[in-house]
């Protein structure tokens, strides 16, 4: 079937498009040459998103309100004006999330998500889901009439420019809430990082509960800094309270896609996998020989952490 | 205060997961649990009733075959009441099926102060049916909330963010997803444990509820295919002597790493 209207649904950090949003508007346009991208704020940002493909930006100022019911609402009354997308696009993320299932309500439409691909046919229009930690894979079509709504994983495809000009900007209000606009956000935390982004760095070396305690974190740290990356986690030592959620790396947390991943102490699970198996190579070190993550190591180290990381932290010191 | 937990019922994750090869959705016969994911929803629920003072905490599932071992366990944990929704037309239903059975069972208690979910399910892991369930009920919602109080009647909350969190106030009733890890879930004692076995559990089917259609019918969506991932080429695995740093700096080396 052909998509003549996509939407995408796009954010902004520090001022410059997402790279899950360049990398879904890349896939947009190759389905379709109608690609709108829908931004919670103003449209200072039309013309980077543009340069990716969006010929028109829906720019949709919220307040303090949170995004998922006001941004839902906005689009609602897009549709309800009469313009009907074929598909909606969002990444696989909190803000994405709760977009995707206000609208889904409001437009009583299915919706797909930790999708890593997209395809169009004849027959309609497929999406990609992995799942048992990405060993298999599960094609589900959509059935019935559109707007379609999906949601991707980072990293499911590259982003590339295709030099467009910048977008047109129509700002779209928010219609009263009534009851369901009540919540609001009163203060923003955010947490303060150095070093390489996790999901951007080129070496990540991630600890697990094999660690033993928080403070063995630390190595973990070191080592990352040592080889110019960036220190990640596994869920566990997440909800232990160890390390922000911000260093979690997994299903609910990152997708990475270094050139090096260094597990340390992590036993390899389903949800852990699909945020990692991606990298080009991967070193664990556990002291279990049947962990799963040896799995997927190109070089295994059955040990315990704490005899092979400093010896490690001390050799690559020394040079 | 009353609060309403969605429990969702699930296989054992410890075992490994396939796929029914008639109809490709996941296997989910024999012995369910209670998802670890709603243990935090419960705990969460039983805390703030607690807190208020009054009131009660009651329970909304979906699942097979008449199950209920999963809700007797968050009965034992403290929970008064449930609503199990278990009906052979439901199988193969969506996301958006399973928030409108759900959100039916809701107001087939009569609503609450508070509905909670978790942020995801461990075998489904859609994450959408929660904030699906507060569109339906007209309600406010706060998703991935990893601190929640009430105080003087507002709902507060420290909202995970990819990169920290907010803190959001909000009007009751409202609906949360909560992430793992808010609170520690009880163990069921056993005073709690024999207490659940007479508890009121009422079971429902999606016609009492009104919903349809549901199942393959309602879903906008089939599996079209199934094929297996290419798998990673085996690596080199060995034991530690007290020299196989070596070999991860010979490793690095390799790549021009360092
Ligand atoms: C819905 C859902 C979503 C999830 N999302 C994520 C996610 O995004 N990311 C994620 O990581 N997890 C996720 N999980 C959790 C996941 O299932 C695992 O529980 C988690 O990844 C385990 O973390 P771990 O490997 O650190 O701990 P464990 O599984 O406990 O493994 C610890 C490992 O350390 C090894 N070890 C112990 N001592 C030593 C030592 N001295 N030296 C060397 N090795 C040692 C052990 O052999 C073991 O293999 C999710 C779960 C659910 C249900
Ligand atoms: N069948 C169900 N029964 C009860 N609660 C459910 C069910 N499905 C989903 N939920 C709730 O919605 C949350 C998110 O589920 P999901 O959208 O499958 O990731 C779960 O963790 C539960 O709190």
């Amino acid at each position: 079937m052909a998509l003549n209207n996509i939407w995408v649904f796009a954010q902004v950090a520090n001022g410059a498009p997402t790279s899950a949003t360049l990398e879904l508007l890349t896939k947009a346009r190759s389905l379709s040459s109608n690609v709108t991208a829908i931004i919670g704020g103003d449209g200072a940002s039309a013309a980077a998103l543009g340069e990716f493909g969006a010929t028109k930006v829906y720019a949709i100022s919220h307040g303090a309100n949170l995004p998922g019911v006001a941004i839902a609402s906005a689009l609602k009354s897009v549709i309800d004006g009469g313009e009907t997308p074929d598909l909606i696009m969002f990444p696989q993320n909190y803000e994405g999330r709760d977009v995707m299932s206000r609208l889904s309500v409001k437009i009583d439409k299915t919706v797909i998500t930790n999708n890593i691909d997209i395809s169009d046919s004849g027959d309609g229009v497929t999406v990609t889901t992995p799942i048992f930690g990405g060993n298999t894979l599960v094609e589900t079509t959509f059935t019935g009439a559109g707007p379609y709504l999906a949601a991707f994983r980072p990293k499911s495809f590259a982003a590339e420019s295709a030099g467009g000009a910048a977008a047109a900007v129509t700002a779209i209000a928010v219609p009263d809430l009534g009851a369901t606009g009540s919540a609001t956000v009163t203060a923003v935390h955010v947490e303060e990082t150095t070093g390489p982004k996790l999901d951007e760095a080129n070496i990540v070396v991630a600890g697990g509960r094999g660690l033993g305690e928080a403070t063995s974190f630390a190595m973990v740290e070191e080592l990352a800094s040592l080889l110019k990356g960036a220190p990640g986690a596994s869920r566990a030592i997440v909800d232990a309270g160890w390390v922000p959620y911000s260093y979690q790396v997994g299903q609910t947390g990152k997708v990475v896609k270094p050139t090096i991943y260094i597990a340390v102490g992590i036993s390899g699970a389903t949800q852990h996998m699909v945020g990692m198996k991606g990298s080009k190579n991967i070193i664990a070190i556990n002291k279990d020989k049947e962990a799963p993550i040896f799995g997927v190591a190109d070089l295994g180290i059955v040990g315990d952490v704490h005899k092979v990381l400093p010896k490690l932290i001390e050799a690559l010191k020394g040079r | 205060m009353n609060v309403i937990v969605c429990v969702k019922q699930i296989p054992d994750p410890a075992a490994p997961g396939a796929l029914d090869g008639a109809t490709n959705t996941l296997k989910r016969d024999g012995k369910l649990i209670l998802d670890d994911s709603d243990a935090y929803g419960v705990e969460m629920a039983l805390q703030l009733v607690d807190a208020a003072g009054g009131g009660e905490v009651s329970l909304v599932s979906m699942a097979p075959n008449g199950e209920t071992s999963g809700l007797r366990t968050a009965l034992a944990m403290g929970a008064a009441k449930g609503v199990l929704i278990s009906d052979p037309a439901l199988q193969g239903s969506d996301a958006l099926t399973t928030a409108k059975i759900l959100a039916a069972a809701v107001k087939r208690l009569g609503g609450a102060d508070l509905i909670i979910g978790a942020t995801e399910s461990s075998d489904g892991y859609t994450g959408t049916v929660p904030e699906q369930m507060a569109e339906l009920l007209g309600l406010p919602s706060v998703t991935f909330a990893k601190k929640v109080s009430v105080e003087g009647g507002t709902l507060k909350v420290n909202r995970q963010t990819e990169n920290g969190y907010d803190e959001v106030t909000c009007a009751l009733p409202a609906l949360i997803s909560v992430t793992a890890g808010v609170v520690e879930p009880r163990y069921p004692s056993f005073k709690g444990i024999m207490a659940a076995k007479s508890k009121p559990v009422e079971e429902v089917t999606a016609a009492d509820l009104g919903v349809t259609p549901v199942g393959w019918a309602g879903a906008g969506q089939k599996i079209s295919n199934v094929t297996q991932a290419e798998a990673r080429q085996a690596g080199e695995i060995i034991e530690d002597d007290g020299e196989t740093f070596g070999k991860i700096v010979g490793f690095l080396e390799n790549l021009k790493v360092i």
